[in-house]
Order: structure tokens, then C-alpha cells, then sequence
């Protein structure tokens, strides 16, 4: 790494900080509806993993997903499009929050149903398994909550049983909603649960970027090298609600506050400053570009126009295909023309 | 009578169940420290403990699954999925397992068993979490199918569910949980399930609706009323047993009808309505029946494609108009 990319990836992680917070604010003024899973804390985990991996590894995710779409490579005036369900989103405005993809950067998504993509992610690797693509990992996130759902148990022990080049990614930020993991997990540390599938597995802390890139790439190039899944627990925390709105009535302020001293943006800030890799003031200037790329894809965002009409109705089947019905409405505007 | 919400409503059928009946528990995601999501079992832990208010992992195979055990030994689980769009993952529970046990096992198994859930879109909150797909649940028999419109009915008929040996999906709109209106206060107060109601009379032209539905329904009545128009507003309550005789009787004054819901057309509960009107009361058909539905698409996050997608008043209000006019 020269001091560019020291540079660049402290950047991108103040970027998807700045990009949370002004999408909070817009979600309280209502340009933002539905649910909205801030990734505030989480930082050094998307960031540390979208630096070490290569361009032919495919990452899925969970809902909370604004990070993992820039550290994927989308540009953040897309992203805030898509927040603001605009046309230039990226899934259309009609994904939103939760739904954010980019095939060409191998960003298979943004997934809404807890559990639901970590089997998909086993078959994204038999893909690969199967034509070849012999180079490429494909890197699943889940939370420490979607450890208890089938979906996880089912997708582990097929990637065991059919040796697929999985890394699986426990982001365990200590609670599924309000429910900690100590209510909701038979084992306290959620590595554990590999062992059940003979899977190597380990548990990582993941407020350092620098610790998480470090250990990410030796798993990533184990199993490049052995081929077979591999688990890692990565521990985090979440700093704000699970959603916008939530009482926050099962954690105590206390502990927010002890885990906000351990701020990954601050750990990676006084290293680059200790290590002499960057000064103070060069780390400001970042943050007043990252403030200003912020900036910047609001006003993309505002600016870019509401899908049309005719949005509805595309991409419900690839092909040419009959719409059933189209609302009373419209089936009587057309019946009308 | 008070005036309450149907949030209160339906959080005062469990707490009066509770009370009344130490065998009624309730399990799901965050139904305990969290109060609810949709704050309707705010309280309860509290006041119950966490022995009969229990928050489960995010597990909706084990939340039914384990319901259904737990009824079978005779306790009334009140099982909670946070949406009926993690119905999905509880599917073979649900149809498979809570829908047959009694009957394939010829009377032996017995499930007092009540599985909530929230249902419908309008909340921006994409294709996977804004479905209304309860016509789907009522395709299966044995499994009792309700979903109440009124604050009154949501008391009236969860209580009956609680109350009833079979496996209910109670399945309530979250977009009504504001919803206000007047609730009888009496501890016994149940409203029968499998009974349509008529939720406004009129003579010109019969909607039949459930659920949100019913709420658009009556206000489309309104704007029909100024034109002249008497809309009668049938309430189905319940898609299964799916009780007719007052959308029969209605239709054969009105000779004519509307039925809307607020999930897809294709296969749906006006299918199945428009159906029945057509086989049971042929010769007082004046017009044929319309149905008003969402759009068939998975639902869009942007909020203007996704009311264009969705049912609305006015929708019910024109096909009204056109079975009227012709
Ligand atoms: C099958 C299913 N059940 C429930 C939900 C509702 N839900 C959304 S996120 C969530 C908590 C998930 O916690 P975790 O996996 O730890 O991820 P985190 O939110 O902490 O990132 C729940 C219960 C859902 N989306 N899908
Ligand atoms: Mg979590």
C-alpha cells in the first residue's frame, strides 16, 4: 500500500459515514421512506474487505448494505440516488435501501430477508466452481442474528459438502434488532457454529481496518490457495438504532458510548498520524473531500429525476412477457386508448 | 364502548386472553424487550415476564414449528411473524404441518394455535417486505384465514382466535394500526369467525372488501354517496372459512358489485368472490362484477410507483361508478 491508498481508503470510510448521516437527516425530512439500517460503526469492515479483495471476487449482503455498495465501487451519487428513489439509483429507485446491486462491480446485493442470500452465495461459488473461474472467492456478510435461521445452517454445510470457495463473514455487532446474542445464540462466539460443518473458522476484532485487511487477505488467499468456505466472526458494533426509529430500550447508553471510543475512523486516523504515513492536516483535507463528495451526490441525487411510469412495469420477466394487470387505473386508460 | 386504535384493539385482546387464560403465551421477534415492532405488545413483558411473552431468535421455522408443538400438548400460542412476508420461511409449518395435523391424524391432534402477522405495502419498503399475499394462506384447508378492517373486529375476532381449538393466520394491515373507531369494553367480547358483515348499507351497488380494503371502501361509499350513489360495504373478516351469505343477499338487491383487495388480481380473493357471486346468484347479474387489485409487479420502493401500483379510493370509486353506469 503507498500513501495514496492509505489515503483513499481512510477517505472512503469517512465518505460512508458522511453518506449515513445525511441520509438520516433526509429520511427525518421524508425524502427517504421505508426502513433505513444505518452502517455507522461498522466501517473498518466493509472498508478493510473492499480493499483486499479482487476484482473477480462477488460480495453479498444483508439490508444493511450503504457501505458495502461503496467499498464495492459504487459511486455515491448513485447510492444516494437509489436512497432518494430516483431513476439514477442503482436498481431504478425501486430497490431502495436495502436493495443496492452492481453486477459489474460483482456486487451481487443488497438482500432483505434475513438469511435469505447466504445460500445464494453458496450457488454464486458453485458458479464459479463450475466454469472454472478458479481465482475467485465469493465473500458473503450476514449478521450475528441470521446465524439462528436455516437459511445460514443449510448454505454452511453446502459449502462444506461441495468444497466451495466461500468466505463467510459474520459482521456481529452484538444484536439482531434489540435482541443480543447472548439471548438468541445456543454459543456465544458464532465461529463456533462452523465447527458443527468441520468449516475453519475464526474470530477477528473489526474496529481496526487494518487488522481486518490483514486477516482477511491471509483467509482470502488460504482459500484461493486450499479452495473450500472458510468462516470469519468479525466483532463490531453498530452505533446507531437497527432502523430509523428504534427505542433503543435493550442496550444502555453506556455501552454505545465505550464502543463510540473505539471509532474505527478514529483508530485508523491515529495510526496513519502514528506511523507518520499522513499529518493531521492531510487527514482534514480528506475529510473536506469527503464532505464534498457527500455533498455532491445529494445534489446528484435531488437533481436526478423520479423513474417514470412505464419503470413499473420493466424487468418483471426477461422476456417479452404480457402484464396481467396493470392497476384499475391505468388497464382503463389503456383499455380507453 | 371506547374509542381506541386498532394497535390498541388488538393489543387489548391479548392482554384481556392473557389474563383470562394462563395457557395463552405469545412468541416471535422482539415481541418482549422491544415492545413490539409495531408496538402492539408494548408492556407485556413487563407485566406477563418472560416466561409468556418470549423473544425467539429470528428463526420463523422455529417460531411456527414450535408453536404448533406447544399447542398440541394444549397450550394457546400466540406466535408472531413480524410480517406474513416471513411467512414464506415458515411455509411448510404454516400449510403443511398446522393446516393437516387434525385432520390426518383424524381428530387426534388439536392446535389452539394463532399465528400473527402484518401484511400489505404502502411503506416503501421494497418488493420483499410490502406484500399482501393472504389470498395464498386461504388456499389451504384447514387453516382458519382473518383479517379484520374495524378496531372492533380486530378485538373481537383475535379473541375469538385465541379461543378457537383450530390454527388461525390473524393477519392485520400495518398501515391500520392508526386507524380508530369504537371498541366494546366487555372482557367476553368476541366477534364469530368465518361471518362477513355489513359495514355499511346501501341499495345501488354491493363492495366487497377485507382489511384495508374495507377502510377504502367506505370512504369510496362517501364520495359515491355525493353523486347519488348507495354503496353497500360487505366486510368478508375472514378469507376462510369465506362466509357469502351477505355478499349473496346484498347482491340481490344491488345487482351489482366491486370487489377489492389490496394484493395481485391473478388468483386472488376477488377471483374467488366474483366467482361464487356468478355461481350463486346468476340471474340478479346486472353488470359484470369488477375487481379492483395492486398492479402485478413486485412493488417498487419509490413511493410514487408504488401507489401507482397499489388500490386506492378512487379506484373503487370509478369501478363502482362504471358497474353502476355501465
Ligand atoms: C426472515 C426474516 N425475519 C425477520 C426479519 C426482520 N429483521 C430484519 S433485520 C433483523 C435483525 C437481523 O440482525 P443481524 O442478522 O444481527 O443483522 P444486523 O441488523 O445486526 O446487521 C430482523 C429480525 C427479516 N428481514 N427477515
Ligand atoms: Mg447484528
Amino acid at each position: 500500500m503507498d500513501k495514496k491508498d492509505y489515503l483513499s481508503l481512510y477517505q472512503e470510510m469517512v465518505v460512508i459515514r458522511r453518506i449515513e448521516e445525511r441520509s438520516a437527516e433526509l429520511y427525518q425530512r421524508g425524502k427517504i421512506g421505508g426502513f433505513l439500517h444505518l452502517y455507522i460503526g461498522q466501517e473498518a469492515v466493509c472498508a478493510g474487505i473492499g480493499s483486499v479483495r479482487q476484482a473477480q471476487d462477488r460480495i453479498i449482503t444483508a439490508y444493511r448494505d450503504h457501505g458495502w455498495a461503496i467499498s464495492a465501487g459504487i459511486d455515491p451519487k448513485i447510492v444516494m440516488a437509489e436512497l432518494l428513489g430516483k431513476q439514477d439509483g442503482c436498481s431504478r429507485g425501486k430497490g431502495g435501501s436495502m436493495h443496492m446491486a452492481d453486477v459489474d462491480l460483482n456486487f451481487w446485493g443488497g438482500h432483505a430477508i434475513v438469511g435469505a442470500h447466504i445460500p445464494i452465495a453458496a450457488g454464486l461459488a458453485l458458479g464459479d466452481v463450475y466454469q472454472k473461474n478458479d481465482e475467485a472467492v465469493t465473500i458473503c456478510m450476514f449478521g450475528d442474528g441470521a446465524t439462528n435461521i436455516g437459511f445460514f445452517h443449510e448454505g454452511l454445510n453446502l459449502s462444506k459438502v461441495w468444497n466451495l470457495p466461500v468466505l463467510w463473514v459474520c459482521e456481529n455487532n452484538q444484536y439482531g434488532m434489540g435482541t443480543s446474542v447472548g439471548r438468541a445464540s445456543a454459543v456465544s462466539e458464532i465461529r463456533q457454529k462452523a465447527e458443527g460443518y468441520g468449516m475453519r473458522n475464526e474470530r477477528i476484532e473489526g474496529m481496526d481496518v487494518m487488522n481486518v485487511r490483514k486477516d482477511v487477505s491471509r483467509v482470502l488467499d488460504t482459500i484461493r490457495k486450499e479452495g473450500g468456505p472458510y468462516l470469519l466472526e468479525i466483532m463490531t458494533y453498530r452505533y446507531r438504532g437497527h432502523s430509523m426509529g428504534d427505542p433503543e430500550r435493550y442496550r444502555a447508553k453506556e455501552e454505545v458510548k465505550k464502543w463510540e471510543e473505539e471509532d474505527p475512523i478514529g483508530i485508523f486516523r491515529r495510526y496513519l498520524v502514528a506511523e507518520k504515513i499522513a499529518t493531521e492536516a492531510e487527514l482534514d483535507t480528506q475529510d473536506d473531500e469527503a464532505e464534498k463528495i457527500t455533498e455532491e451526490a445529494v445534489q446528484f441525487a435531488e437533481a436526478s429525476p423520479n423513474p417514470g411510469k412505464d419503470e413499473l412495469f420493466e424487468h418483471i420477466y426477461v422476456e417479452p412477457t404480457p402484464i396481467e394487470y396493470r392497476g384499475y387505473k391505468l388497464e382503463k386508460e389503456s383499455e380507453e386508448n | 364502548m371506547a374509542r381506541m386504535t386498532m394497535r390498541e384493539a388488538i393489543s387489548r385482546a391479548l392482554w384481556e386472553e392473557m389474563e383470562r387464560d394462563e395457557s395463552v403465551f405469545i412468541m416471535g421477534e422482539e415481541v418482549g424487550v422491544w415492545g413490539g415492532t409495531y408496538a402492539v405488545t408494548k408492556g407485556f413483558y413487563d407485566h406477563f415476564g418472560p416466561d409468556r411473552v418470549k423473544d425467539t431468535p429470528i428463526a420463523e421455522t422455529a417460531i411456527v414449528g414450535g408453536a404448533i408443538g406447544a399447542a398440541l400438548t394444549g397450550l394457546r400460542p400466540v406466535a408472531e411473524l413480524m410480517t406474513i412476508n416471513f411467512a414464506f420461511v415458515a411455509m411448510d409449518h404454516i400449510v403443511n404441518e398446522a393446516a393437516k395435523l387434525h385432520y390426518m391424524f383424524a381428530g387426534q391432534f388439536k392446535l389452539p394455535l394463532v399465528i400473527r402477522a402484518t401484511s400489505g405495502g404502502g411503506r416503501q419498503l421494497g418488493a420483499t417486505h410490502s406484500q399482501t399475499p393472504d389470498a395464498i394462506f386461504a388456499h389451504f384447508p384447514g387453516l382458519k384465514v382473518v383479517s379484520p378492517g374495524t378496531p372492533a373486529d380486530a378485538k373481537g375476532l383475535l379473541k375469538s382466535a385465541i379461543r378457537s381449538d383450530d390454527p388461525v393466520l390473524f393477519i392485520e394491515n400495518a398501515t391500520l394500526y392508526q386507524v380508530k373507531g369504537e371498541v366494546p369494553e366487555d372482557k367476553d367480547y368476541l366477534e364469530p369467525l368465518g361471518k362477513s358483515k355489513v359495514q355499511r348499507e346501501g341499495d345501488d351497488v354491493t363492495i366487497v372488501a377485507y382489511s384495508k380494503m374495507v377502510q377504502a371502501a367506505l370512504q369510496a361509499a362517501d364520495m359515491l354517496a355525493e353523486d347519488g350513489i348507495e354503496a353497500e360495504v360487505v366486510d368478508l373478516r375472514s378469507l376462510r372459512p369465506l362466509d357469502m351469505d351477505p355478499v349473496i343477499a346484498s347482491f340481490k338487491r344491488t345487482n351489482r358489485a366491486v370487489v377489492a383487495e389490496e394484493g395481485w388480481r391473478s388468483f386472488g380473493v376477488g377471483s374467488e368472490v366474483s366467482a361464487r357471486i356468478y355461481e350463486l346468484a346468476f340471474d340478479y347479474v346486472d353488470a359484470p362484477v369488477k375487481r379492483v387489485a395492486q398492479a402485478e409487479v413486485p412493488l417498487p420502493y419509490n413511493a410514487d410507483l408504488e401507489q401507482l401500483a397499489l388500490p386506492q379510493v378512487e379506484d373503487i370509486y370509478l369501478a363502482a361508478k362504471e358497474v353502476v353506469y355501465g
